[in-house]
């Protein structure tokens, strides 16, 4: 009895080894080959994703564009020698799939995400002979290139949109998970709330999650439910249900006046009758932008690249047609780009700054 | 057909109608099934550095797999390990941040953290289990909740000041291993394998070896029996979740102080917990049975990483391969019915 | 004279052991023909062959004169064989009329008929003398009732020859009798009957032939009319058999348990023992005998531990044991043979050797620092299974793998080896042939004579006016009669357990 347990066990190792070799035998030159040969090599990029993979409707699949951009303008082909992705199934993946980006000798390889700020960091340090980059969070390593964005900038004109489209004066905020990316669009969707509109109110919730649409179509139930008519999330995944319920409500009662905002890509698609404008996060332009310089031998490693509103890397998505004051808006938000992008007016990108953060 | 020749053949069995069956769906869907397969085995054993990443993998698994074949065993369903397992996670780091001990004692005293905090953890239904009889299936699905926004919580607000990560655990606490990582070519590897070679031994030892074994087994196979023979049925049944917990616990001391070297909020389950369960099942729920299973599961899921890049599988059709293996492994018993009415048509 | 059913020279194997080797039945139309063999002799398999549930390797299979091939069990319905299994196929919560038609539902447009199929049902009820309620569910009628819907069922779907599988086992005396008559209506009808069994009284009262297999081996076909009960049951077993278990006179000393108004509730929270007292001495058998269901099962459970007690006192030796662990019980001084084997008696997944140390596993020498020490819990394994004559082809064979009779004697030389001063023996004979039966009850004899105190329940009247030296007569949990084997007579006891003569045997005291 017991032996045949061992026996079993055993088996299933070596069936597993023995037929997935019989299979194939790696090429293992491909490594030694790509060192000899770098000068003639063309340049290749290539990005991680994190779980939520290439067609997440959001940063991931912003970044992936980016890099088909990239590679069209510059003639490469998707793969190993051109540009490619590698998707994460699981936080422990980050490492191995970065790791093995290099190992596949890619001139750059993009982090996409925070949660990859431990992985680029190690990965780094191993692989100093390699270009990184990160999206969303710093890494100190003299072949890491960080990208940051002044999202406040973004979810500022949204806020400032928001306040002239509200009646009720009472405007809502779904957040996905606490840190310091989101912080930075509450603080400056409120700044840009209270810019346009001192007296509205703006009730913040947090889903704790970027990938429960449920919960976000509750919260955002709630709020609407309680008199709010515009509600912007920063949520992911979880801002899903956040239309679901916009669209629901728009149904029932089409008389009814209710927004949403969108965040990272342009989301009027996920309902054209109450998506008011979404917040622009360009991860495709970071992206291309990084990747230009790494190509042209300016790769910026070391240093935090900062996208905002004057680095095109931020920016708010057309006012949907069918609101009332639409060229208002408009006029109002290309005011409030002129004054951020000249200076005048610095967004703030936590509570902290938030609280002493005056729009005069 | 001899019956050790026939319990050989049917895992062999079982991941060639895998492959046969994943490529039949490549080439079905205009993909080069030679290629996806050899992509498959360079990225799990093709290289060293994809070795220590295996083994850095599995490690894990075969802490996760023994929390649930320990429970099983005593006739327990523990669904919990996800959860114990990420209160072994935050246990082991915390320790390994909070203090700054020699290493002597700061590694063993962080390892016995998270064993101590999954324990605890698996108490709990242990205890609602054998008082109330309260199903653990419930109660540990419900504690792996907890366990989540719990040490989300605690990430959050204690250990670090309103940070999604935790610092790196102190060097004296880390299982990492600058030579491990050398020879392997700076893969993750750590000293954690040696831990969970050292838990299969356990586990095999408590509960073949021992009085205590004997009636952790007994009450697995029949509690009546077990309450005639005059054995404490409830205090067995609570002691099985607790050791069940105390390996779940160890298998988040790997990723604590080993792989990822602190812990992070996370929106979701990392799914360690549940892949124990197929795990476990898949290798009978023995220890060594459990070692080999994960080392299968390990391999696959490093491997499959590569796929996409090396051979243009797309990630979508990745999964449904792997999933294909390991349902014709999970399903092996079909193929050994299948193969007795061969070998008694051979009779004939 | 016409044979119905013939099997001729039918050879079984499982990997090289040969269940049935050249066996021959043929059975008459009209008959009811015995199939006589202890448990493990292959009985069984025989009867799978007919039903097709294995294949024979040899021999042939003939149907009113025509050979058949029976490749499965829808293959002998069609060819109008029906079984009667000893363990019921019914679904609980569904009512008679559904088991019944359960796979072959009369439907009209798709929706089932259960007017009709009830209609049916009733109709053969009747003409065989069933006396079945349709519409009654599973799970209110009693197990002699649950026993005739199975009959229903194979006669629903057509069946001319019925296959009893020892029908009689989980049956009362009373439901015994009432399916002889039912047996004899159906063949009054024209059917014929298989009667699987290793109770001779049974086979004596209604079977016309009987066929004898032991050890796999066809003995031979005997017609009933000529032979005796010690002629079967030495065919069966090979040997002479003592069926009247011969005994000295007790010489019964000083109480060792004594149970005083002893009062415990059932798993539904009914009161199942309502104030028992009895005592049992040193040197004597206490024979509880009583109708299913009448608080033993509770009563035992109470007195070894596994069952809380309400109220009252068990006191063994004097020393008060009322709601102790079974642990403490056990090692009181107390023997439990319990009366689910495969419940309570045995870890059936655990090897033979390893339920042979169930309560003294923890015990030197077969442990020592926590540790098991295999070698000496399998040396004495061996020597109880060698002791015990317990058939087993070694002692690291599943418990499983043993058969009914020998799983029981591994049972008893575990709890006897403990020497223990009490030793309860609930039904411990239940399901086991006459050579196990013999073994079993000499063991409980020995035992007294060694000066043990021996309590023994049984639904089998004639294993408690063998065994016991004083009968305690239960009746909705009390003890209401204790009477003397020899001056008592089954019709006696009968009307004692069922209730309602107390007055009758008023010349017997309660205690």
């Amino acid at each position: 009895m017991k032996k045949r347990k061992i026996g079993m066990a055993l088996s299933l190792v070596l069936a597993a080894g023995t037929l997935l070799g019989a299979c194939g035998k790696s090429d293992d030159t491909s490594k030694e080959e790509s060192k000899g040969g770098e000068k003639e090599k063309a340049f290749s990029v290539a990005m991680v994703t994190d779980v939520g993979g290439v067609d997440d409707k959001s940063f991931n699949q912003s970044a992936w564009e980016g890099l088909k951009k990239f590679g069209a303008d510059n003639g490469l082909k998707k793969g190993k020698d051109g540009f490619d992705y590698v998707q994460s199934k699981s936080d422990a993946d980050y490492s191995t799939n970065l790791n093995t980006l290099a190992r596949q000798d890619f001139d750059l390889v993009f982090g996409i995400g925070f949660l990859m700020q431990g992985a680029v960091d190690e990965i780094a340090k191993q692989q100093k002979d390699h270009q990184f980059a990160i999206v969303d969070s710093e890494v100190d390593q003299p072949n890491v290139a960080s990208i940051l964005f002044k999202e406040q900038e973004a979810s500022f004109l949204a806020g400032v949109a928001a306040a002239m489209t509200t009646k009720s004066n009472k405007i809502g905020f779904i957040g996905g998970v606490e840190g310091a990316v989101i912080e930075r669009f509450e603080a400056g969707f409120v700044a840009g709330v209270k810019a346009a509109k001192p007296d509205a109110v703006v009730d913040i919730q947090y889903a704790g999650a970027f990938d429960k649409a449920e919960l976000g179509q509750s919260i955002s139930s709630k709020m609407y439910a309680s008199g709010a008519d515009v509600v912007f999330h920063a949520a992911g995944g979880t801002g899903v249900g956040l239309f679901k319920e916009a669209n629901d409500l728009k149904k029932k009662d089409p008389s009814r006046e209710i927004w949403a905002i969108g965040v990272d890509s342009d989301q009027a698609n996920m309902g054209p009758d109450v998506v008011l404008t979404s917040a622009l996060k360009r991860v495709d332009n970071a992206v291309i932008d990084i990747s230009k310089k790494a190509k042209d031998g300016n790769f910026p490693g070391g240093e935090v690249a900062l996208y905002g509103l004057a680095e095109d890397g931020v920016g708010l998505a057309p006012i949907n047609d069918k609101v009332s004051n639409k060229a208002d808006i408009d006029t109002a938000v290309n005011e409030w780009i002129e004054k951020i992008k000249s200076g005048a007016v610095k967004v703030p990108g936590t509570r902290d700054e938030l609280k002493t953060f005056s729009a005069k | 057909m001899s019956k050790r020749f026939k319990s050989l053949l049917t895992p062999i069995i079982a991941v060639l109608l895998g492959i046969i069956v994943g490529t039949i769906i490549m080439v079905v869907s205009g993909y080069n099934p030679v290629t996806a397969f050899t992509a498959l085995w360079n990225g799990s054993f093709g290289d060293i550095y994809y070795i220590g990443e295996v083994v850095r993998q599995f490690t894990p698994y075969i802490l996760a797999g023994l929390a649930v074949a320990f429970a099983f065993r005593v006739g327990l369903f523990n669904i919990g390990v996800e959860g114990q397992f990420l209160v072994g996670w935050l246990a082991a780091v915390w320790v390994g941040v909070a203090f700054d001990l020699p290493r002597i004692i700061h590694l063993p005293l962080a390892v016995l953290a998270a064993m101590v905090a999954g324990a605890l953890w698996a108490f709990i239904p242990g205890l609602l289990k054998a008082r109330f009889r309260v199903h653990e299936v419930i109660v540990t699905i419900m504690m792996n909740y907890v366990a989540l926004h719990v040490s989300n919580y605690i990430i959050k607000n204690i250990i670090t000041d309103n940070k999604d990560k935790t610092d790196l655990v102190k060097e004296s606490a880390t299982l990492r291993s600058d030579w491990l990582q050398s020879i392997t070519d700076y893969s993750r590897l750590h000293w954690g394998i040696v831990i969970a070679i050292i838990g299969c031994f356990v586990m095999w030892f408590l509960l073949e070896r021992t009085t205590r074994g004997f009636e952790l087994r007994s009450v697995g196979f029949n509690q009546h029996a077990a309450h005639y023979a005059g054995m404490n049925v409830n205090k067995n049944i609570i002691l099985s979740m607790v050791i069940a917990g105390g390996f779940a616990g160890l298998a988040g001391a790997m990723e604590g102080l080993g792989t990822f070297g602190y812990a992070t909020v996370k929106g979701g389950f990392t799914g360690v917990g549940f892949d124990g369960i197929a795990v476990a099942l898949l290798g009978g729920n023995t220890s060594l049975g459990v070692f080999f299973s994960a080392i299968l599961f390990g391999a696959l899921k490093v491997g499959a990483l590569n796929m996409p890049l090396e051979a243009g599988v797309p990630n979508e059709l990745v999964d449904i391969i792997i999933a294909l293996i390991v349902f014709f492994v999970a399903s092996s018993y079909i193929i050994r019915v299948f193969l007795d009415r061969i070998s008694k048509k051979e009779v004939k | 004279m016409e044979y119905v059913i013939e099997m001729l020279n039918i050879r079984k194997e499982f990997n090289g052991f040969v269940a049935n080797d050249n066996i021959t039945l043929q059975l008459k139309k009209g008959e009811i023909h015995a199939l006589l063999g202890e448990n493990g002799a292959g009985k069984s398999t025989l009867m799978n062959v007919l039903f097709g549930l294995y294949q024979p390797e040899a021999g042939e299979i003939r149907v009113k004169g025509k050979p058949v091939k029976i490749s499965d069990p829808n293959i002998a319905n069609d060819l109008g064989i029906g079984m009667v299994h000893q363990h019921f196929m019914l679904v609980d919560t569904f009512t008679v009329t559904e088991n019944i038609i359960l796979g072959r539902e009369i439907t009209t447009a798709g929706s089932i008929d259960i007017k009709k199929a009830e209609k049916q049902v009733r109709e053969i009820s009747e003409r065989y003398g069933l006396s079945v309620d349709p519409q009654a569910k599973i799970s209110d009628i009693s197990v002699g009732m649950q026993q005739r819907v199975e009959i229903l069922k194979t006669l629903y779907r057509g069946a001319e020859i019925l296959i009893f599988d020892e029908p009689t086992a989980v049956l009362t005396p009373q439901e015994i009798k009432e399916l002889i008559q039912i047996m004899k209506t159906l063949i009054k009808e024209g059917k014929s009957i298989i009667l699987i069994t290793h109770k001779l009284k049974e086979i004596m009262e209604v079977s016309d032939r009987c066929t004898v297999i032991r050890k796999g081996k066809g003995i031979g076909t005997v017609t009933v009319s000529e032979t005796n009960p010690n002629e079967l049951a030495s065919l069966m077993v090979g040997r002479e058999v003592v069926f009247k278990t011969e005994k000295k006179e007790a010489t019964p000393k000083e109480d060792v348990l004594e149970i005083t108004d002893l009062t415990v509730k059932d798993t539904r929270g009914v009161s199942a023992v309502n104030g028992l007292n009895l005592s049992v001495k040193a040197g004597e058998i206490v024979g509880i005998a009583g109708i299913d269901g009448n608080g033993q099962s509770e009563f035992i459970e109470a007195i070894t531990g596994l069952r809380k007690a309400e109220s009252g006192s068990v006191k063994l030796n004097g020393k008060e044991l009322i709601n102790q662990t079974p642990r403490k019980i056990t090692e009181s001084g107390v023997g439990h043979i319990p009366q689910d084997r495969h419940k309570h008696g045995l870890v059936l997944n655990f090897p033979i050797g390893e339920n042979m140390v169930l309560q003294t596993y923890n015990k030197r020498p077969f442990s020592k620092n926590g540790i098991l020490n295999f070698k000496e819990i399998y040396k004495k394994a061996k020597s109880l299974i060698s002791e015990y004559d317990v058939r087993t082809p070694s002692e690291y064979t599943l418990a499983r793998a043993l058969s009914g009779g020998n799983q029981q004697k591994a049972i008893i030389g575990r709890e006897v080896d403990r020497n223990p001063d009490l030793l309860i023996a609930a039904q411990p004979t239940r399901g086991l042939d006459v050579g196990a039966i013999e073994f079993i009850h000499k063991r409980l004899i020995e035992q007294r004579d060694n000066g043990k105190a021996v309590l023994l329940v049984s639904f089998e009247l004639d294993e408690i006016m063998n065994v016991s030296d004083r009968i305690a007569v239960i009746y909705e949990g009390k003890i209401v009669a204790i009477v003397n084997p020899k001056e008592t007579t089954e019709q006696e006891l009968g009307l004692l357990m069922a209730g309602s003569n107390r007055k009758e045997a008023g010349e017997h005291s309660n205690v």
